[in-house]
């Protein structure tokens, strides 16, 4: 989130699409029941089913499931042709008036350097001209035809709410309706919020569905305002965490990259790294990247990282892909390639797609080790549970063990919520059984592989044999050991760069936060933006100071906000090029002529003139983009794309399938239904229950009371055309596989007229398996295709071609 | 925000009502307190209710029930009714609003209303199985229920349900061992969007009357609060958007009262019967006064005698 | 009479002369068919009545409190009816209404007043008892019928709520019907001399015979003597 769960009440329109928050995150839509009660708030949903958020709705529109950005795209057109824009805003504060490079172009579906056979672009064209001066080139008037604002102008005229309708199947007067309260909030004074979730995330072009939204935020101003921006609900919670410290193949912890293999040296590494400012005065705090990644190398090898080895950088893995995220690694098992797996916390056979190729690449690994708290179904994916789990076990030879671990109730740590609050929790209960904390687990294995490396040597067993483990028992580190090493500390004393007379941190103290972080190897952090969270101050995540002067919705004493305990991101664009607020009713900082002040740390440097330093102060240009340069792989502006699997061929661009740049598999685009499939005719979607939490509490007897059986949901009309009825039994199956469900007809469902043709949508919930108390039952991922987002790999969950038919009950 | 109920002190309390506030006991009679408690209530606002079932999850955990893991039925009410061991159910319903064309999911918390006239009570026959506290909690007191299902038909809500292990009655209480002590009902405690709020009836109509009126101003012209008057009221009251119909929202009935088949039953059965029986054995009682037994003379049995003699003969 | 079967006298009925001439009245199964469904009724009007009216139910003190009443009464419920079907097919033939049944009626303050000799000469059954028998019947079977719906622990499912509301109205009416007329039976049977012992010891004589049956007697002593007439109790 950009702003945070208690600001959603300071809205005056919530926008829920891509996600379902009353369902999904019940806890935190109460601050939309807080808006709409207190504030007259109203909300919008968007989405293929009438969904428990529609229920309390005041405007639901349809969508067919992977056409966002049409209708995203569509909003923008209509804003910019009803002059709905906050021009102030977009002037000021976003790419609009840069001029980008004569060679950019998009037609049929492309940008310009696509390369059809690596189904990769090359980016070069994607950026601004940059002048003799080494800043990119503005046109503050917008009347440059090739400024950003021109380009995007042309980009999407093509989505008019006739497209829109064609192909989204949104009835033109319901998007109508939609558009006209949403480019309401162009107005300084009101503000609009952005909630979705895996509804964006889970499409083979996830990254641009919500750089869409994000783009019409910006042109309504909305970014960096209380009660706007762009709220991911995360979807466990600590998922924000797992980002954060940088649980991705790709990642180092606090959005540091881990290298790529053409980077051979620390210099060469540093040498992209530079974010030099684009534009004059700008902060461009990624200049500081060099500090955030000694700090970090020093918090991994200690004395061992010295600037005469690079700090360590040799020790740190290199990729020789662009990641290692799970579809690729369950590609390489399937190839025999990736023989061990310590799979922590995740069920990948529920959780993977096309449940049938998980469990072949599962088979041919020589081990497996799983650490749940559950008895997953993947540390029993080689067990035969009848049709819930048709294997041969005899044919399955990988090793499996099973390391039972604490669950979040009993172990002590912090949890990282989507409002980026560092959230410290005390254990509640005692772990059952052998179960270990995952602490302790990890700590075992390092410290038993260090001592074989110790004996046995090995042939780089560096990185791990001089990795710093100065923990009070090396045999499990504290929480509180591992929230300090994550704050960091000074090696050395830290002064104030600016005035050397003032000490920040005493050698051997804990840093006050990110901003005394040195590149010379003085300090140690383990994830530089969350440094702050535990500092001489003491444990800031475990503060429970409920206070909020003025009732802002900041409650900037309750834990800790990464970064800075900074509470909403941007907020320096929630005050005019004066430094006065836009909505004086929604100041949250203010410049009263020397500094920044207000109710939130500001997100600029405190003495930063207004007018001279922009408000994106992560940026190179100090603006927000509306034109992402070559920082995304699939384009710089989004753009429609069908999902692999689709009922309709893409009408903007007829000879695109899916999204051009995503990456396929040998061998997967065979298992794709065609395009408007006969075998396939109906779109299906998942989706998680509010009754459950993923596939955890089937588990758990209450839940499995409020929800306890597999279903999937169809309209009324398709149960008449198939001959299906409520409660009944019926096959669902795609290309790659098939389940049995009892059928929920509903009126929540309708089918949508895409094109003129009439889409069957089917409904597919996510929460059952094997194990458990709960009925024993399937998940989509039987169904759905191994495909992911361009850019970061998320499978496509949410849309995909299925077939149905009644049947008498499950074949036994 | 509706100030939540706070959390309770950690050390012993006494309980803010007993028997002392007994306004009602079923089969018994009682001398209602000469003051009346503030009367409590538990307001449900259907209109900001999502369904989430955490008052279900709630109500199960703080009871220590244990309902069955049933099967999916083609509905998303799970359990499929109240049962002895769920209490409270949301019940869903798709309605097609005729003046708008949209469609609504009506989501309406059934369980107990706690009416200040309980038709449970009123057709209990066991001493004391159910009581009325005077500040409007009905409970059931299980020790004294015996199972015989009266309180079912007495309830113009179809609330109780019987256990088949220990038959006995249940239903919702209010958490009345939760707001003895100045906790809410657990309901409301784990409601995320505050649609469960708990108070007195006086603060739950006042903040009914705010969410009644924002939901005018959001076009729905009949919302109101369903407090029925043909039971006294209730202590479990709704914000419905239609008030005008209750019925659309999962069969709330329209004007509930007592069936007058139970208070026929009830009422004058009950006194009438009494008399007739007793009529019966005082009218034999006199007549056996007044004329005596009657005897077989000696004539009678030498009549019988005469004719036998007849036959033998 | 040429047309005397034992159903219009009575199974095993038979006279023996002597002094007093004695009757054959109820034979020992007819007996136990009948102490078994008055001890049924009894019980079922004890535990229904606990049930009945609050002040009544310390009666249920008596099955061991008011939850065994509840699981209780319902089963002596089938009980009464199944011993009540075994009365009904013994005697339902001699309770057909007979001619001088009407006039036997009309003339009910004869036979308040103990005035036997002004009324006509019945069978086995006079009026009253037969009203006895066919209104007991008849809230037998409302009884019998109203209480399944009622009884939850085992027909819950099977009617609505509305349905039990009536069932429950109904069966407290008709349970308090069949009280009262019980009462009337068990005062007649006080009341006349000599009934009792018919329905104790199956016999009763020859004088009671002449006095409340006579008909029945005559009808008796006109049978011919069964080759192999059991001899009853009452020898």
């Amino acid at each position: 989130m950009t702003n945070s769960w208690t600001d959603i009440k300071n809205t005056d329109l919530v926008i829920i699409m891509g996600g379902n928050a009353a369902e999904a995150h019940p806890c935190g839509f109460k601050w939309v029941t807080e808006a709409k009660a207190n504030r007259g708030a109203k909300l919008i949903v968007v989405d293929p089913r009438f969904t428990r958020s529609a229920s309390v709705a005041d405007l639901y529109a349809p969508i067919r499931q992977g056409t966002d950005i049409a209708f995203l795209l569509g909003m923008i057109n209509y804003c910019i042709q009803n002059d709905k824009v906050q021009w102030d805003y977009v002037k000021a504060f976003t790419n609009a008036s840069y001029i980008v490079k004569d060679g950019f172009a998009y037609k049929d579906g492309l940008f310009t350097g696509y390369d059809e056979a690596k189904r990769d672009y090359d980016k070069s064209t994607w950026d601004y001209v940059i002048g003799p001066d080494g800043y990119a080139v503005v046109d503050d008037t917008l009347a440059n035809p090739r400024c950003v604002w021109n380009l995007l102008k042309e980009h999407v005229s093509v989505y008019t709410p006739e497209m829109v309708e064609r192909i989204c199947g949104t009835p033109k007067d319901k998007f109508l309706k939609v558009v006209e309260m949403v480019s309401e909030c162009s107005s300084p004074t009101k503000v609009m919020t952005s909630m979705y979730a895996l509804g964006w995330t889970q499409h083979s072009k996830g990254s641009q569905n919500i750089r869409a939204m994000a783009m019409l935020q910006l042109i309504l101003g909305n970014i960096g305002m209380r009660g706007g921006g762009m709220n991911a609900l995360r979807g466990h919670s600590n998922i924000q965490g797992l980002t954060d410290v940088g649980l991705m193949s790709n990642l180092l912890p606090g959005y540091l990259t881990i290298p790529n293999e053409k980077e051979v040296d620390f210099e060469t590494y540093m040498s992209t790294r530079g974010f030099k400012p684009l534009r004059p005065n700008q902060m461009s705090y990624w200049q500081n990247y060099r500090k955030f990644f000694v700090s970090f190398q020093k918090a991994m090898w200690g004395t061992a990282a010295t600037p005469q080895n690079d700090f360590a950088y040799d020790w740190l893995p290199k990729l020789d892909v662009s990641g290692y995220d799970i579809l690729r690694a369950l590609e390489l098992m399937g190839q025999g390639k990736m023989t061990g797996y310590l799979c922590q916390g995740f069920n990948p056979l529920l959780a993977a797609p096309n449940r049938k190729k998980v469990t072949d690449s599962l088979s041919k690994l020589k081990f497996l080790v799983t650490m749940d708290p559950l008895d997953t179904e993947t540390s029993r994916f080689w067990e035969n549970h009848g049709e819930f789990n048709d294997v041969d076990s005899s044919q399955i030879q990988t090793e499996v063990i099973q390391l039972p671990a604490t669950c979040f109730a009993e172990d002590e740590g912090s949890l990282t919520n989507s409002s980026r609050w560092l959230q410290w929790h005390w254990p509640g209960g005692t772990p059952p059984g052998e179960a270990k904390t995952d602490n302790w687990i990890m700590a075992q294995i390092h410290v038993r592989l260090k001592e074989l490396y110790r004996k046995e040597g090995g042939k780089f067993p560096d990185p791990i044999v001089n990795l710093d483990w100065a923990y009070a028992d090396p045999n499990e580190p504290t929480a509180e050991e591992l929230a300090k090493e994550i704050n960091g500390k000074a090696l050395t004393t830290v002064y104030d760069t600016a005035d050397p007379t003032k000490v920040l941190a005493e050698a051997g103290k804990l840093l006050p936060g990110f901003a005394a972080l040195r590149d010379d190897g003085s300090t140690t952090c383990g994830c530089w933006i969350y440094s702050g969270c535990f500092n001489e101050k003491g444990n800031n995540m475990a503060r429970r100071d409920t206070s909020d002067p003025d009732e802002t919705g900041a409650y900037s004493k309750w834990t800790f906000s990464w970064p800075a305990n900074r509470r909403i991101l941007y907020n320096r664009a929630s005050a005019d090029l004066n430094g006065k607020p836009w909505d004086p009713s929604r100041k949250i900082i203010e410049w009263d002529g020397t500094k920044w002040s207000g109710y939130d740390v500001p997100d600029i440097v405190p003495t930063a003139k207004p007018g001279e330093v922009g408000p994106f102060i992560m940026n190179p240009e100090g603006v927000s983009r509306l034109f992402t340069r070559g920082m995304m792989r699939d384009g710089p502006f989004p753009a429609h794309y069908e999902p692999f699997e689709s009922p309709l061929g893409n009408l903007v661009a007829p000879n695109v399938r899916g999204n051009p740049a995503a990456r396929v598999f040998k061998g997967d685009f065979e298992q794709f239904a065609e395009p408007a499939s006969e075998e396939f005719p109906y779109a299906a979607t998942s989706y998680r229950l509010t009754e459950h939490f993923h596939y955890w509490t089937k588990h758990v007897h209450t839940n499995a009371v409020l929800q306890p059986e597999f279903f999937v949901e169809i309209s009324e009309e398709l149960a008449a055309e198939k001959g299906i009825t409520k409660g009944g039994w019926v096959h669902v199956w795609s290309k790659r596989g098939s389940v049995e469900a009892k059928a929920v007809v509903t009126k929540r469902i309708k089918p949508l007229i895409c094109d003129g043709k009439p889409v069957h949508v089917i409904g597919i919930p996510l929460h059952w398996g094997f194990t458990g108390v709960a009925r024993k039952g399937f998940g989509p991922n039987s169904l759905t295709p191994f495909v992911g987002d361009a850019n970061i790999e998320t499978p496509e969950y949410k849309a995909f071609l299925v077939n149905i038919e009644p049947i008498a009950g499950p074949v036994a | 925000m509706f100030p939540p109920v706070p959390n309770p002190s950690t050390g012993p309390q006494s309980p803010k009502f007993g028997e002392q506030d007994l306004m009602r006991r079923s089969a018994s009679n009682v001398t209602p307190p000469a003051e009346r408690q503030t009367e409590v209530a538990k307001l449900i606002d259907v209109s900001k209710c999502i369904g989430c079932k955490a008052c279900q999850a709630a109500c199960i955990e703080w009871n220590d029930t244990h309902p069955e893991i049933e099967e999916n039925v083609g509905v998303y009410e799970n359990p499929h009714d109240l049962t002895p061991d769920m209490f409270t159910l949301m019940r869903f319903t798709e309605w097609e609003n005729p003046e708008t064309n949209n469609l609504e999911w009506l989501i309406r918390k059934d369980g107990c209303m706690h009416c200040e006239d309980p038709g449970c009570l009123k057709a209990c026959p066991a001493p004391g199985a159910i009581v009325q506290y005077s500040n409007g909690v009905v409970d059931f007191v299980h020790e004294n229920c015996i199972g015989c299902g009266y309180c079912i038909k007495g309830c113009p809500f179809n609330i109780p349900r019987i256990s088949q292990v220990d038959h006995t009655a249940y239903k919702c209480t209010l958490c009345s061992d939760r707001i003895a002590v100045g906790q809410g009902p657990a309901c409301a405690k784990a409601c995320p969007t505050q649609a469960i709020v708990y108070g007195t009836k006086e603060e739950m109509k006042k903040h009914a009357e705010g969410r009644i009126t924002d939901l005018k101003s959001r076009g729905f012209a009949n919302a109101g609060l369903y407090d029925p008057p043909g039971v006294g009221g209730t202590h479990v009251m709704y914000v419905l958007h239609h008030a005008d119909k209750p019925e659309i929202y999962a069969g709330l009935p329209n004007n509930p009262t007592i069936s007058p088949i139970v208070e026929a039953w009830k009422g004058m059965t009950k006194y009438a019967g009494l008399a007739v029986m007793g009529v019966a054995a005082v009218t034999g009682f006199l007549h056996y006064m007044v004329n005596g037994p009657n005897r077989v003379s000696e004539e009678d049995e030498e009549a019988a005698e005469r004719l036998t003699g007849d036959r033998s003969s | 009479m040429s047309t005397n079967t034992e159903s219009d006298v009575g199974k095993g009925n038979s006279v023996h002369p002597g002094k007093p001439v004695m009757v054959d009245r109820y034979t020992g199964g007819a007996r136990i068919n009948h102490w078994i469904t008055a001890g049924s009724l009894v019980l079922l009007a004890l535990s229904g009545l606990s049930l009945f009216h609050p002040r009544l139910f310390f009666l249920s003190a008596l099955f061991g409190g008011g939850q065994l009443v509840r699981a209780i009464h319902p089963w002596i419920g089938v009980v009464l009816f199944f011993s009540f079907l075994g009365l009904f097919l013994r005697f339902w033939k001699l309770n057909l209404w007979k001619r001088e049944d009407g006039t036997w009626l009309a003339r009910v303050r004869d036979v308040l007043t103990a005035h036997d000799e002004r009324l006509p000469e019945v069978g086995k059954y006079n009026a009253g008892q037969k009203l006895v028998f066919w209104s007991m019947s008849i809230l037998i079977i409302v009884l019998i019928t109203s209480g399944v719906v009622i009884w939850d622990e085992y027909f819950a499912a099977y009617t609505t709520i509305e349905q039990k509301r009536w069932a429950v109205l109904v069966h407290s009416i008709a349970a308090i019907l069949a009280i009262s007329v019980w009462i009337t039976h068990v005062y007649a049977a006080i009341w006349v001399k000599g009934t009792i012992r018919g329905m104790v010891r199956g016999s009763v004589t020859g004088g009671w015979a002449w006095r409340y049956h006579r008909k029945w007697l005559r009808e008796l002593v006109a049978k011919p003597p069964a080759k192999d007439e059991k001899r009853t109790a009452a020898e």
